[in-house]
């Protein structure tokens, strides 16, 4: 199964000098293309490595992109586009993941390692400020130290 | 015959490497000089053994061996020579061969240039860099081996990956190999630190061209990198945010911020503990980027055969050197003495945010490569996490990184004073907000945010100019004097305003990329004409070619500007004949530092061709701005002070009366 899968992934790959959006799929209202295109870059292609649908030419990514279009054309915001695709490809079609209670940690991510860090930072300096930052000379350089400010130099 | 020579130097290298790997150590312990001096000897005859069986590989494919299975796979009589050449390491084991060869080369130049480490500090760190090559020995040698013979031998090879026959091969794997590996020298230093439980001033003075030298390579590399992928995936991209990619720009990320708290310690003794196991971090950063490729847990272009007892090998040498490096600085860190203080307002002060802010950007981006994979483990839930995640969050994470460089060469060590600074650059922030603005009125169209963004780039690249029109004194001292002043700046002051400047000028063209960037995708008849950024480009037809080992159809265009021809260019579909492998070769002309991109479809049924054409202003200043950042690297390196035999001179005191009391 997973061989044949891969064979199949193999073909659709080696079809594929990679060519997106076609001329006979772009749709004639402007916006309504924009915002296809928009919606089209944060679609996962499903058979593809690691491209979205806008950017990959696979016959699966087609027919997401004619699928979003015809949406939009029916009338559908972004957001309900994208919850139909969801609702039939599932989440893994999202190159943006959704923040909820699963993708709380990727999301949190940058959040909690600047905090962490800065934390850190602030504990460290404080505590390095109440180690004394050093002994007292010894005899033996207070000796040396008072030659080279006195002394004849060196 | 020749090849099961090069098989055998690759086994003997084995044996070397396990010698070095472990008298050495005991030498150190024990203070014996002839086993501390084996390290030396050691490493310099395991890279001659493994630059013998690396010569004997390439060999073995410009002579298009075939009873060599991995000629036989990866490469054709009639493939170009350069491509049998680079084909060497176009391949799973020839690749390791590679980064062997490049690890045993900076081995060899430790050895080499270390004369004046102390003993102890050679003898160890030398070791620890046989540690990862006999780990990688023996990756090679049991699970990766590319001297398996063929019996009967093939007449003909399978040929070498389409994709890969560029000279995009030729340069870019050993250029990110040698910034990749070249971090293993920093972690052999940081261990070796470790293991002697003290770090001295011979420890900064070399870590840090190691590191400089590294960082410049890999930047290079990974410039090429992208640059490559833009031209031969002809879709017109630079970044995919691809695991492969993550897994490259990491270690970078790391690295430039070891780069700088290097230079904290060398300069200030602070930051001592952070910068070993930031040393530590960049490596196994680099490891674990060999083992995502090489193992093939996340689909990616860059995942030739992949096959599971490779990657739990790999999972192996991973989790034994950066667990058991880890391990070790948390027993031994406590042990290092702390270094100097110094106030939250300082040069100092400026850097710690800088790699605060580094190394944030760093976990967010391994983060978001490795979440599918454990929550697909943990709740076998698949989730996918693509560019619009990490544009998001890297871009957020990065923007006061950008306004706050141009701050940091400018405020004083120890204890700075902000107010001089702003003083000093609220004019370099108004002409850089101005110019953004002409700029953006020029190009029109776009999002205004993209000033914001534009001003940033402009204001790192002016700041990097003001940092040296202070320092020579322009406007307050004569101009005679503040030239010889200028001329007379370390180098490194060069270096440093060359890599900001730099990454100035990438942002630069980043922002204006995505924000002027204008795409045709249009069906085209010979003798139609489309207008793209200001050019009129003429599809002239189709016309079929053959190359040495491929056929194609390519197609000519004429660009046009006001009437008068400026430029031709071809854009080709092609077939190579060995795999039946289709490509598409993206025909791109330049006008100073804008491009215009024609990529090939599919043909229409009237005779048409499917064609998309895109304008791409200022692009050529991403990779600009990278070889700027890696030429003041290189302006750096060549700096008096870090020059490899500079602490030579400095370590015969004039007067030994001055040498400070131990």
């Amino acid at each position: 199964m997973i061989r044949r899968l891969l064979l199949v992934i193999a073909m659709v790959l080696s079809a594929a000098p990679a060519f997106a959006v076609n001329p006979d799929e772009v749709l004639a209202d402007r916006a309504l293309e924009a915002r296809a295109r928009a919606i089209s870059a944060e679609l996962r292609c499903m058979v593809c490595q690691n491209q979205s649908i806008d950017d990959s030419n696979a016959e699966l990514a087609k027919d997401l992109r004619l699928l979003v279009r015809e949406r939009l054309t029916n009338g559908d915001t972004n957001e309900q586009v994208m919850n139909y695709i969801v609702s039939r490809y599932g989440e893994f079609v999202l190159l943006k993941p959704r923040f909820e209670t699963k993708t709380i940690l990727l999301w949190g991510a940058p959040l909690l390692l600047a905090v962490a860090g800065g934390l850190s930072l602030i504990v460290f300096a404080r505590r390095r400020v109440q180690v004394p930052t050093g002994s007292r000379l010894s005899d033996e350089e207070e000796k040396k130290l008072d030659r080279l400010m006195h002394g004849d130099g060196l | 015959m020749i090849i099961e020579i090069g098989h055998y130097a690759l086994i003997l290298a084995l044996a070397t490497a396990l010698v070095v790997s472990v008298v050495p150590v005991i030498g150190a312990r024990r203070l014996d000089r002839a086993m501390m001096d084996l390290a030396s000897v050691g490493s310099l005859a395991m890279f001659a053994l493994v630059a013998f069986s690396f010569a004997v590989l390439t060999y073995a494919h410009v002579v298009s061996d075939f009873s060599v299975a991995n000629v036989w796979e990866n490469s054709h009589s009639l493939v170009p020579l350069l491509f049998k050449l680079s084909g060497v390491w176009g391949n799973h084991e020839g690749s390791m061969m590679l980064w062997l060869l490049i690890l045993v080369l900076f081995s060899a130049l430790v050895a080499l240039f270390g004369r004046n480490l102390p003993d102890t500090l050679r003898a160890n760190v030398l070791a620890v860099q046989a540690w990862i090559s006999v780990a990688f020995i023996l990756f090679i040698l049991l699970t990766s081996n590319p001297f398996m013979r063929l019996d009967p031998a093939p007449a003909e090879g399978k040929d070498l990956n389409p994709v890969l026959q560029d000279v995009g091969l030729a340069i870019h794997p050993p250029l990110l190999y040698l910034g990749y590996v070249g971090f293993s020298v920093c972690f052999s230093f940081a261990v070796a630190a470790l293991l002697e439980g003290r770090i001295d001033a011979a420890w900064a003075r070399w870590v840090r061209p190691w590191t400089l030298a590294a960082w410049t390579f890999l930047t290079l590399g990974i410039a090429m990198g992208s640059y490559w992928a833009y031209y031969e995936l002809g879709w017109g991209g630079w970044w995919f945010w691809d695991p492969v990619e993550n897994a490259s720009f990491m270690p970078w990320l790391a690295g430039t911020a070891l780069l700088h708290s290097a230079l904290v310690m060398e300069k200030r003794e602070a930051l001592k503990i952070w910068t070993v196991l930031l040393a530590i971090l960049t490596f196994s950063l680099s490891l674990m980027g060999t083992f995502l490729v090489r193992s093939g847990v996340l689909t990616s272009v860059h995942a030739f055969a992949s096959d599971p007892t490779r990657g739990v090998f790999v999972l192996f040498i991973l989790l034994i050197f950066i667990g058991g490096s880890l391990s070790l600085f948390a027993f031994r860190a406590p042990q290092l003495s702390a270094g100097g203080l110094f106030a939250p307002i300082s040069r100092e002060g400026a850097l710690v945010l800088n790699n605060l802010i580094l190394t944030v950007a760093c976990g967010t981006v391994l983060t978001g490569t490795l979440y599918p994979l454990l929550l697909e483990t943990l709740t076998g839930d698949k989730i996918s996490v693509g560019p619009p995640f990490f544009n998001m969050t890297f871009g957020l994470l990065m923007a006061p990184l950008l306004v706050i460089v141009p701050f940091g060469p400018l405020l004083a060590w120890k204890r700075g004073d902000l107010l001089a600074v702003l003083q000093r650059l609220y004019l370099v922030a108004i002409l850089a907000f101005v110019v953004a603005v002409v700029f953006f009125y020029v190009q029109h169209g776009g999002p205004v945010l993209a000033v914001l963004g534009l001003a940033a780039a402009l204001f790192l690249i002016f700041g990097a100019i003001a940092d040296l029109w202070y320092r020579a004194g322009v406007g307050k001292v004569a101009a005679s004097v503040a030239w010889r002043r200028l001329a007379g700046l370390p180098r490194s002051a060069f270096g440093t305003a060359l890599a900001h400047a730099g990454l100035g000028v990438a942002v630069l063209g980043i922002v204006a990329v995505t924000t002027f960037e204008t795409e045709h995708v249009i069906e085209m008849k010979p003798g139609q004409t489309v207008e793209a950024g200001g050019y009129a480009v003429r599809f002239d037809g189709m016309k079929p070619a053959t190359g040495p080992n491929y056929s194609e159809e390519r197609g000519h265009f004429t660009i046009s500007r006001g009437g008068v021809e400026v430029a031709d260019v071809w854009s080709s579909k092609r077939v190579y004949t060995a795999r039946q492998m289709p490509t598409t070769e993206a025909g791109i002309v330049t006008f100073g530092l804008s491009q215009l991109y024609v990529s090939l479809g599919d043909p229409t049924n009237d005779g048409g061709m499917v064609v998309r054409i895109w304008w791409k202003p200022f692009i050529l200043c991403i990779w600009g701005g990278a070889v700027i950042m890696a030429i003041g690297g290189f302006v750096s390196l060549s700096d008096r002070r870090l020059r490899v035999g500079a602490p030579n001179r400095r370590a015969k005191p004039l007067r030994p009366a001055l040498e400070p009391a131990e």
